[in-house]
């Protein structure tokens, strides 16, 4: 049963007030709530068995490692993985496109070509224009259609036996759009590609099952599913992850090392410099366990009523607009109202407790497509409700009618 | 003409009658409608103020001895924000406008009911009208 009051109650920071209001917290895309299951396996951590890992003999040392690598099987069963070792502790999502795309500078040659798409964080295009610069590989772009999906068509056009690599959300965090990755990951292995996709926005709403999606590299943060910052995932398939060069040279990852050479350790130590974020990756473990405990199916029901009960409400205010509308998407609502600057909503909603977020959502890009400065966006969680999204309406309403 | 004291303690004593933000931002964005628009010719990108999420253009010109702003933004609230900055140090000389504290920002509760990243366009907006009244300020020494 979805208990969402009990659900709530999970979440000490959802008791709390701003600005003299309840919180209503609809920034979920940015970052997800923690519920008191994952800071109490933080506190626990800090209270019970702090050791760094991997290389004490002593007793809390091997209580702290245990707990680490039991956090990586966690992850490795729910995200469907055959070997804990094609899971890699990561800083985040940022720290695992990095990584990969580092790891490609030494396979890539002038002419090769690489496929990001249109929808992306316009952060994650950086490391593939780096990667592009170093190598002499060409930049391709799978354009967008005016409903804020990928044009599949053109995404056929461009893959070539030149295609090395492919790099693609599986959710747009700007639209909430969720992208077709099975077909593009299908179309890319038939011309010998290799496929990452950047699953930031997704692992809050979907289990992907790795293993079943056939994907070469998925990378993913725990801060978006209810774990804490600065800790993420990469997966490797295992042959992938042996041809990739180590990325940061430190402790952990070596195995050998003299002054004329150094043996790298195996997988996954051979990308897991230095000392790891330990309580990070046992509070993503713990994050993982919460949500499963919920369970993926009930999340989804829950977020997809949430979503068509807001569609709804707020299409029926005059003016409004939505941005991102293909037929699969998460609990994401990308607006805008006529002559009003999103800036302004936003203010006025905080004002209300309505914690939104405003601006271009790191995807300058897809806001040039629609020629628009920005939108305010409400990205609803598990813990959200009707009650809420209610409040969001009333406050839009309230915001147009102060500033028109 | 009033000078930059007396206009920002006719600010302070203005805002001081609404007890909630609400009202506060009403009055705001009254301001924003009475703001000395910017000449469209200037809405050019080197008139724009770094540091906003909203666009903010902002002009200025020496009238004898006076500096005269001008500013528009696609923001309301922001606009409501530079229509106060223009109250105060619009029609001012170069002296007084360097001169001037800005104290009476946080005296009105400008910035604790704005979020960081106004907040900080706010500093910039100031910054950026000081640095054009320090420029008259050489221009005009030099020619004495
Ligand atoms: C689609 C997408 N990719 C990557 C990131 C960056 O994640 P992180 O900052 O955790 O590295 C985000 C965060 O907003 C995102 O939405």
């Amino acid at each position: 049963m979805f208990d969402i009051t009990s659900i709530r109650a999970d979440f000490p920071i959802l008791q709390r007030e701003v600005n003299g209001k309840p919180l209503v917290y609809l920034d979920n895309a940015a970052t997800s709530q923690k519920p008191q299951q994952v800071i109490d396996a933080i506190v626990d951590y800090y209270s019970r068995y702090n050791a760094n890992i991997h290389r004490g003999v002593h007793t809390l040392s091997q209580e702290a490692t245990d707990a680490y690598e039991i956090a990586r099987k966690t992850i490795q069963e729910h995200f469907n993985i055959a070997h804990p070792y094609e899971v890699i502790f990561t800083a985040g999502t940022t720290h695992g496109i990095n990584l990969v795309a580092n790891g490609f500078a030494s396979f890539l040659k002038k002419g090769d070509e690489v496929i990001v798409s249109a929808l992306e964080h316009h952060s994650n295009i950086v490391p593939w224009q780096m990667l592009c610069e170093k190598t002499g590989a060409v930049l391709k772009v799978i354009p967008m259609t005016q409903e804020g999906t990928l044009a599949m068509d053109a995404y056929s056009g461009l893959l070539s036996e030149k295609t090395k690599l492919v790099f693609v959300n599986h959710i747009s965090n700007a639209l909430g759009t969720i992208n077709p990755i099975e077909k593009i990951i299908e179309l890319a292995h038939q011309v010998g590609a290799a496929v990452l996709v950047d699953g930031a926005q997704a692992c809050s709403h979907i289990k992907p099952d790795l293993t079943a999606l056939d994907v070469d590299f998925y990378v993913t943060s725990a801060h978006k599913m209810c774990g804490p910052t600065g800790v993420g995932m990469l997966y490797g398939k295992e042959e992938w992850l042996k041809k990739l060069p180590p990325y940061q040279g430190g402790g952990e990852m070596i195995s050998e090392v003299t002054f004329e050479k150094t043996t790298y350790a195996d997988l996954p130590h051979k990308f897991e410099a230095g000392t790891p974020n330990i309580c990070g990756g046992i509070a993503f473990g713990a994050a993982i366990e919460y949500l499963n405990h919920l369970g993926f199916d009930a999340i989804a029901a829950h977020e997809h009523t949430l979503l068509e009960y807001a569609t709804n409400e707020l299409l029926a205010i005059d003016g409004l607009k939505i941005y991102g509308t293909g037929r699969e998407k998460t609990s994401v609502i990308s607006f805008n109202v006529e002559n009003i600057h999103p800036y302004d909503i936003g203010t006025i909603l905080d004002k209300l407790g309505i914690a939104v977020r405003t601006g271009h959502h790191c995807a300058q890009p897809i806001m040039e497509f629609y020629k628009i400065p920005g939108t305010v966006r409400a990205s609803f969680a598990f813990y959200n409700t009707k009650e809420e999204v209610d409040q969001l309406v009333a406050g839009v309403k309230r915001a147009q009618q102060m500033l028109s | 003409m009033s000078s930059i004291k007396e206009i920002q303690e006719e600010l302070i004593d203005e805002f001081s009658i609404f007890d909630d933000w609400m009202e506060r931002y009403e009055h705001m964005i009254a301001l924003g409608k009475t703001m000395p628009l910017i000449d469209p010719k200037y809405k050019t990108d080197d008139k724009l103020i770094k540091g906003c999420q909203s666009k903010v253009w902002l002009h200025s010109e020496l009238k004898g001895d006076k500096v005269i702003f001008t500013a528009d933004s696609d923001a309301i609230i922001t606009k409501g924000i530079v229509a106060i900055l223009i109250r105060v140090f619009s029609n001012q000389t170069p002296e007084a406008i360097v001169a001037a504290d800005t104290q009476f920002i946080d005296e009105i509760g400008l910035k604790e009911h704005l979020s960081p990243t106004r907040a900080n366009g706010l500093v910039s907006m100031v910054k950026q009208m000081k640095l054009y009244a320090v420029a008259y300020q050489a221009q005009r020494k030099q020619q004495a």
